[in-house]
């Protein structure tokens, strides 16, 4: 048993593992991906229909509507991040690994955001476009989204994880998630339009970094932890 | 190499029950833990609690004379676990579902062809393993066990959904690798006929 020679899997290809199963999940069910996708799609379309198609209007409200979409969107594809892991027991395959969980829990939310996020991002210039967002701005809208949405995903995680255990657990995730998910939102709108303005923006660019760099080095420990309580 | 799993003054209470109380065990290599009792005594919560997922009221489990807790990667290094659900993914196919495992822990040197055929699984590679039925996707499960290279074996009702032959080959196998130096923690309803040193812990 356990020969000096057998070798431990290295602490990344725990990381590489957990995201290319759920990639390959996701391909093979590709509902499941395109669900937040049309729901973005559906509500960016939906609200000229509702306040009138006025320019002046459809300039104001714009970058307001996408990332309030974008965060709807986001928040919907939370919920089954850990709960069909949690239903067929390879959750608790992964809690008893020999890789970090962390590790584990990042490669999941990777997924996630390469599936839910990053859709949302590349989807985005379509929708801006109907908003009449001169072109110069939407590459900024672009930027906040990416920054944002993986602030979200990892936020989510943490929201996920705790929440997992609980049946029904969707608008409590949500409640949980929301007071940390205001300032990305916050702070990805008010670009957004102060771009559109002329006005400088760069400093929420920043900001919407340096949340997303806080979040990605503190959330998944902080999601390790959740998982572990929730599936006590 | 070899191990030893202890356990010391262990208490569990889980909402107003207390499941077991001061229960103590040392399990040494070659060895079979045996933990019998009808439904819903505790069984799983104990073997839950020995992976480390559960809190303790009291007491502590050691591996090699080292708490659990303190060593968990470690511990979870040395272990795979059987548990009642398989942890197999439906939409995948058994080598999707078995190459993701391999990441998670060291893997023995066997040749993956020949434990399929062990297990006559060697037909059902290239199905997703929603189409497979209960006792197959049980023997998947038996797979992962026997391709990781870990001395300690938790398996919770391993007989589930198998047939007659199926029993056979689990208890052959758990006799297989206790004889390499392994152990095994099994908790069971049926008779376990298993040539090795075996300790009992029935739960009220």
């Amino acid at each position: 048993m356990n020969d000096t020679n057998t070798l431990q899997p290295g602490i990344l290809s725990g990381l590489w593992a957990t995201a290319r199963r759920d990639l390959l999940l996701a391909w093979k069910r590709p509902g499941d991906v395109l669900n937040p996708l049309f729901f973005f799609a559906m509500v960016c379309t939906l609200f000229p229909l509702a306040v009138g198609p006025s320019a002046e209007q459809l300039e104001f409200s714009g970058p307001g509507v996408l990332w309030v979409a974008a965060l709807l969107a986001t928040l919907l594809s939370l919920n089954s991040l850990f709960l069909t892991d949690f239903e067929d027991g390879s959750l608790d395959q992964l809690l008893v690994s020999s890789q970090p969980l962390p590790v584990l829990a990042l490669g999941k939310t990777l997924a996630h955001w390469l599936t839910s996020g990053l859709p949302l991002v590349l989807v985005s210039p379509l929708l801006a476009i109907t908003y009449r967002m001169p072109v110069s701005v939407v590459p900024v809208m672009m930027l906040t989204l990416l920054l944002g949405t993986i602030s979200l995903s990892l936020l989510g995680s943490i929201g996920a994880a705790l929440t997992v255990g609980l049946h029904r657990g969707t608008a409590l995730l949500s409640l949980l998630i929301l007071p940390l998910a205001m300032p990305v939102l916050l702070l990805g709108a008010n670009t957004v339009s102060l771009a559109a303005g002329n006005d400088v923006y760069t400093t929420g660019i920043w900001a919407l970094g340096a949340y997303a760099i806080a979040s990605l080095s503190l959330a998944p420990y902080a999601t390790a932890a959740a998982l572990r309580i929730s599936n006590e | 190499m070899t191990a030893k799993l202890s356990a010391d003054n262990l208490t569990l209470i889980r909402g107003e029950r207390c499941l077991f109380e001061g229960l103590e065990f040392a399990l040494e290599s070659g060895g079979l833990l045996l933990l019998e009792g009808r439904n819903g005594c505790g069984k799983t919560s104990l073997m839950r609690a020995i992976a480390g997922m559960l809190t303790l009221e009291t007491g502590e489990i050691f591996w090699n004379d080292v708490p659990v807790l303190k060593q968990r990667q470690i511990f979870h290094g040395d272990l795979v676990w059987l548990a009642h659900r398989t942890g197999l993914k439906g939409d995948l196919n058994m080598i999707e579902n078995l190459h993701f495992e391999e990441s998670l822990r060291p893997q023995s040197s066997r040749d993956p062809d020949e434990v399929y055929l062990r297990l006559g699984i060697e037909r059902l590679k290239r199905l997703p393993l929603r189409s497979l039925s209960a006792g197959q996707q049980r023997r998947v499960a038996l797979a992962r066990m026997l391709l990781a290279d870990v001395p300690l074996w938790l398996m919770d009702e391993p007989f589930t959904n198998l047939d007659r032959e199926g029993r056979q080959l689990v208890m052959d196998l758990v006799e297989e690798h206790l004889g390499r130096g392994g152990m095994c923690v099994m908790a069971a309803h049926q008779d376990v006929d298993i040539n090795a040193p075996v300790t009992k812990i029935r739960l009220q």
